[in-house]
């Protein structure tokens, strides 16, 4: 079996991180209209998010369309799973439901008691290239 | 170069009972904005959802197809 350590260090990365955005450039300075519409929506919500730039290696791409099954860039996942790109996790903005599934607040018609939401500290860009 | 009502024409072709209406975004050909609406998304996630109309273009979305932004509905068939 051939070894590619790119697509076990994108599958790392998602298994390790609560919240991780892979997109086009960074969190500060998107490369792509997709990408920095997914991150003004989850920088609205103030919420964590690990983030990996898929630009400086093709394979990154590449690699992570073929775990999520999902063509475009960016992919917002969320304890493990495809939440999806930039339409959806901007409809799920809308609706209030990305707050719920990130965590960050119950949703309205939960119990007062709701236990407060934890936050974890912002992490700094992931490089995958660096983690060969 | 692919254009709006061809996108239109193979979505509604591989999903049948689907209305699609796609927009050039840019004018440019490679920037699409679509809004389907099938009974096949019955039941779905909007991933599933959004995966059944990428999988209409298979290794064409981030190619020729740069970006196809997708709204997706249900519709009730008949």
């Amino acid at each position: 079996m051939p070894e590619n350590p790119i697509k076990d260090a994108i599958a790392g990365a998602i298994a390790e991180n609560k919240t991780i955005l892979f997109l086009k450039g960074t969190p500060a300075a998107p490369a792509c209209g997709f990408s920095a519409r997914t991150v003004a929506v989850l920088q609205a919500l103030e919420a964590p998010f690990a983030a990996v730039d898929v630009l400086p290696d093709p394979r990154i791409r590449q690699e992570l369309s073929a775990i999520s099954d999902w063509p475009t860039i960016p992919q917002l996942f969320v304890d493990g799973e495809l939440v999806g790109g930039a339409d959806i996790v901007a409809e799920m903005y809308e609706t209030g439901e990305l707050s719920t599934v990130l965590g960050l607040e119950a949703p309205d018609d939960a119990p007062v008691e709701a236990p407060a939401a934890e936050v974890e500290p912002a992490a700094p860009p992931l490089q995958i290239e660096n983690r060969l | 170069m692919p254009r709006a009502d061809e996108l239109k024409a193979r979505i509604e072709a591989s999903l049948p009972g689907a209305t699609a209406e796609v927009e050039d975004w840019t004018g440019g050909g490679d920037h699409f904005r679509a809004t389907v609406s099938a009974p096949q998304f019955a039941g779905l996630s909007r991933i599933a959802q959004h995966r059944l109309v990428y999988g209409v273009f298979g290794a064409e979305i981030g190619g020729p197809i740069h970006a196809l932004a997708l709204t997706t509905k249900e519709s009730v068939d008949g």
